[in-house]
């Protein structure tokens, strides 16, 4: 559970996000608290994603910005931008290993690049993390001999090179199986409690937010922004927001008559 | 010819009442979509046959129906409705009527929604297609800016070029190239050396064959030919390569790891090009006047010696090392050009297949004009 005293660690505020005349979502403003999970959910196209890649500076916000420990992610201080993204890791939805490199190499490299630690310690470090993410033995693998789970895992390792504060998360269960998806589940929530990493995980897997989340923050589509913000059982039980409610309870967004009764009417 | 699917069984339709008052259509068999167009059109013949006022449809005989065949049966309610004409089924099985209720009416009347933003007119055509033109050339301003700046900080800080990569792409671009290179400027330097001899034997002006080639191939050949042909081999390559990376999310991963794509992605295979496309430039241009020497000894009865020494008195070492710079410049060009398409890449594979053909394209267009500048600015120099 996240400490007492909360220290925001990312703070967004009123970000809006626009492709040409299409707003994705608007004004939203919220943070994330040192050492917390905060689930980022909502229905498919509600602009998740869309919302990582700007907390990870891979967009520019159309307004609104977002701070990182206080430093705007988007600053023109290369200096302080470098110093920023070293400081937190990003696991992509398919992985996104260097498919030239192998698992030893993509682990290395950001090691390499942004520390001087010889050699030999470096390949003791890539050994410790792949065991971390239980791949030990793995590092002469291409990521193309992995699978999917593998390379998601592999992709953690490599977000973690750094012992970064800050971790995201793009749908870290999508593609995996139940058991799998619940392992890296549960590795998240190892890594998290052993280390005290701050979290960011955009998912709409129900068990999985159960299962790690501290704190969700719930988009919508229509309503161009948060609904809804705070402990997912709450929600579920509290909510007056109907969309919320179905939302955790498994309902599709509007209840419509079914179809089979509609057609049987006819004939 | 397309093979249609054939039948296992099929069905057959009985009609009983008046023409033109009420009439029960009778359907037995199986009713699916491999018999489905001809009981369309036995049912439109039917139509015609009877006009009927009121229409009953007897399903107790059908014994087999699929979505296909159940969208048959909803599409003739609704004919029958659009001309006023009282329809009902009647003896539906359970079983029929779950498939029948399984198809939503109104979505095969529901016109496609429109997908946001698709410009109608030809005006607004136009002007669309101009705005991509211009923000494309910005967008490779833009980047030959960001090369140019990576590359002239590779020059002040040597160490931090990924040289492994540079290495790899040199024996990609350069080594595995020299085949290709080397039989296409030979093959080349036997047509010209042929096609011009057949003119210069009339004036007894053999010789002269040499001293053409020469200069030919040195100046605009060498270098033109070897570009074209790393364009397509590589800059094709460094296309597909980063295009991949680009939607693998492998760019985005870079970029959060606090990477420069530009500086990590691009200097290593533009500094391969440009280190070895001189090189195989002068592969390519004496490949190009060894087939000439071949004409020239078998074809012209020249010596060995005479040939040689003809071309060397041709060649002028300003024009090798200005062939050598453009050379390096249209290297640049070329995987430059490649690494930005390949940035561009946005959606799926069939946008790293079209950044690749653009690359080739765009490629050979930067190398031609480029060239044109040159021979224009060489005048003038010399
Ligand atoms: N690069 C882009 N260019 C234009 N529009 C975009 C872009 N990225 C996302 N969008 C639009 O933003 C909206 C939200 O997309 P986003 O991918 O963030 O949804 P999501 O919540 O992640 O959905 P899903 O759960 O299906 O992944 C969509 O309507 C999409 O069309
Ligand atoms: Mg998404």
């Amino acid at each position: 559970m996240p400490s007492s005293d909360k220290i925001p660690v990312i703070e967004v505020a009123g970000l809006t996000a626009r492709f040409g005349d299409n707003i994705v979502f608007e004004n939203v403003t919220f943070q994330v608290f040192k050492g917390e999970i905060l689930v980022v959910l909502g229905g498919s196209g509600c602009g998740k994603s869309t919302l990582l890649k700007h907390l990870i500076g891979l967009y520019q916000p159309y307004r609104g910005r977002v701070l990182i420990h206080g430093v705007d992610i988007n600053t023109d201080d290369d200096a302080q931008l470098r110093k920023l993204r070293t400081g937190f890791g990003v696991l992509f939805q398919s992985g996104a290993l260097f498919g030239s490199m192998s698992l030893a190499e993509n682990l290395a490299l950001p090691l390499q690049e942004y520390t001087d630690l010889s050699a030999d310690i470096i390949e003791l470090i890539v050994k410790m993390k792949l065991g971390l993410v239980n791949l030990a033995g793995y590092e002469n693998h291409l990521p193309e001999e992995i699978s999917g789970g593998m390379k998601k895992r592999a992709g953690l390792a490599r977000a973690m090179a750094l012992d970064p504060t800050i971790l995201f998360f793009d749908e870290p269960s999508a593609g995996l199986d139940p058991i799998t998806s619940v392992e890296l589940d549960n590795l998240i929530k190892s890594l998290n409690a052993g280390m005290g990493t701050t979290m960011v995980v955009v998912t709409h897997e129900l068990e999985s937010i159960f299962n790690i989340a501290h704190r969700v923050v719930m988009l919508e589509k229509s309503a161009r922004g948060i609904i809804a913000m705070g402990d997912p059982r709450d929600l579920q039980q509290h909510s007056r927001d109907p969309r919320v409610t179905n939302f955790f309870n498994r309902l599709p967004p509007e209840a419509k008559e079914t179809r089979t009764g509609n057609g049987q009417k006819n004939l | 010819m397309k093979e249609a699917l054939e039948p296992i069984e099929d069905f057959s339709l009985n009609l009983a009442g008046e023409k033109g008052k009420e009439v029960i259509l009778a359907i037995s068999g199986r009713l699916a979509l491999e018999n489905l167009h001809r009981f369309r059109s036995e049912l439109k013949k039917r139509w015609t046959e009877m006009y009927p006022a009121k229409l009953t449809v007897d399903l107790a005989g059908v014994d087999y129906l699929d979505s296909a065949g159940a969208l048959a049966l909803v599409q003739m309610e609704s004919e029958a409705q659009a001309r006023a004409v009282s329809f009902s089924f009647s003896n539906v099985h359970e079983e029929a009527q779950r498939i029948m209720g399984l198809i939503d009416r109104e979505a095969l009347t529901q016109p496609p929604l429109i997908p946001e933003k698709r410009s109608i007119s030809l005006l607004e055509q136009v002007g669309e297609a101009s705005q991509r033109i211009f923000a494309d050339l910005v967008q490779m301003l833009t980047f030959l800016g960001e090369l140019l700046t990576a590359l002239f900080s590779a020059l002040w800080h040597p160490r931090s070029v990924r040289w492994g990569d540079v290495l790899f792409y040199m024996k990609r671009a350069g080594v595995d190239g020299l085949p290709i290179v080397g039989l296409i400027a030979l093959l080349l330097g036997l047509i010209i050396a042929f096609m011009s001899s057949l003119q210069l034997k009339q004036f007894g002006a053999n010789i002269y064959v040499a001293s053409l080639l020469a200069v030919a191939m040195v100046e605009e050949l060498g270098p033109i030919m070897t570009a074209i042909l790393v364009a397509g081999r590589s800059g094709s390559a460094f296309a597909a390569e980063i295009g991949t990376m680009k939607i693998n999310e492998e760019v985005d991963a870079l970029i959060t790891m606090g990477f420069d794509p530009v500086r990590f992605l691009a200097v290593p295979k533009v500094l391969a090009a440009m280190i070895v496309v001189p090189v195989l430039t002068i592969y390519a241009i004496f490949s190009g006047l060894l087939g000439g020497l071949i004409i020239g000894v078998l074809g012209l009865d020249l010596t060995v010696y005479s040939y040689v020494q003809e071309t060397k008195r041709s060649i002028e070492l300003f024009s090798l090392v200005s062939s050598l710079i453009k050379s390096v410049v249209f290297a640049m060009l070329l995987a430059g050009i490649g690494c930005q398409r390949g940035f561009q890449v946005q959606g799926g594979a069939e946008a790293v297949g079209a950044a690749t053909t653009s690359a080739v394209v765009a490629g050979i267009f930067l190398i031609i004009v480029t060239d044109s500048a040159f021979a224009l600015a060489l005048h003038y120099i010399r």
